[in-house]
């Protein structure tokens, strides 16, 4: 299967439909936690992003993503702006000149976003943060290498569910220690919709 | 003379501009760029840090200072991005006390890596003996 660059485009504008679907939810989950913007933030960034891209034409795969990336890392406050904006980079820099992507590469991408997030924000797995989700869903798609989405989405909605048990070691939230503890990470849950939307692109 | 040029980063434009005009007076020719704010508002960005480190970029070299949380990621983002930064470094140093040290050591024609390693003893520094 191959991922054309409409298909690319599509995976941008579901997110960012499901961004502000859960604006609200977002703003919640970090209002426990953090400082309360991340749900304003990805549905602001989303939208410029959406807004970017609407207006061009794109050739590759790569050109694409860099322009989301570089809205995201201008207009994102907050450290959600450049860990999205250095995971869409990294994605786009590993698909420069892609006129469709197949699975293989499409993988690869992903992984270069992980290596990406986790030097960017200097995390771990199990730390209450988006790398929670963003490495066992990577790794998943790693080890059966095809793009099967559905299951990749599941997997991240799991991962979500489970940082609530975590404490937070990262950010704002790690300054609440233990009281962390029983939320949902909020970053965890606006990856986990990136992933449903990619998995409603590809499987749909 | 040739000095160390300095970067402001802080999550508020005016933080980041009031410093500026603090070490001005102390280091009328070390060239300083203040990056605070994102788009007039509180926060960082990565673009706008990029273009300050770029506007005072020297040869001698460049120490970017920073304030909280995410400053750190944008700084760290603006680097990857910017096309001169071999010779620019990011202090791990108090912003205020920190910048307030770089100003006076690249004043006096310091090389990078001591001005560096004097702003980051700024953590250390006793401001009230008791």
């Amino acid at each position: 299967m191959k991922l054309s660059v409409e298909q690319a485009k599509a995976w941008i504008d579901r997110t960012n439909e499901l961004f502000q679907q859960q604006k609200q939810y977002l703003t919640e989950l970090d209002q426990a936690i953090g400082d309360g913007d991340h749900g304003l933030n990805m549905a602001r960034g989303f939208q410029e992003a959406v807004d970017k891209i609407s207006s061009n034409r794109y050739e590759d795969v790569g050109t694409l993503l860099k322009d989301v990336a570089m809205t995201l890392i201008a207009k994102v406050g907050g450290a959600s702006g450049p860990l999205y904006g250095t995971a869409f980079l990294k994605m786009s820099q590993a698909l420069a000149g892609r006129q469709e992507v197949n699975d293989q590469e499409w993988i690869a991408a992903l992984e270069e976003a992980l290596a990406g997030l986790k030097a960017r924000g200097k995390a771990q797995v199990g730390e209450k943060t988006m790398i929670d989700v963003w490495e066992p869903v990577v790794m998943f798609l790693r080890e059966k290498g095809r793009l099967i989405a559905g299951e990749a989405a599941q997997l991240a909605k799991q991962k979500m569910e489970e940082t609530k048990t975590l404490e937070a070691k990262k950010g704002r939230a790690a300054y609440l220690g233990k009281r962390s503890i029983g939320h949902i990470d909020p970053g965890s849950a606006s990856s986990h919709l990136l992933f449903v939307a990619l998995a409603e692109v590809v499987e749909p | 003379m040739n000095y160390v040029s300095l970067v402001l980063v802080s999550h508020s434009e005016e933080i980041a501009k009031g410093l500026k005009k603090l070490l001005k007076q102390i280091a009328p020719d070390v060239r300083i760029a203040a990056a605070g704010g994102s788009d007039g508002e509180i926060g960082t960005n990565a673009l706008h840090i990029q273009d300050a480190i770029e506007s005072v970029y020297s040869e001698k070299g460049t120490v970017v200072l920073f304030d909280l949380g995410s400053a750190l990621l944008n700084a760290e983002l603006a680097l990857e991005m910017a096309d001169k930064k071999e010779r620019v470094r990011i202090a791990d140093a108090p912003l205020v006390e920190g910048a307030y040290i770089a100003a006076v050591e690249a004043g006096l024609g310091k090389p990078l890596e001591e001005v560096v390693q004097a702003c980051e003893a700024a953590k250390q520094m006793v401001k009230i003996v008791k």
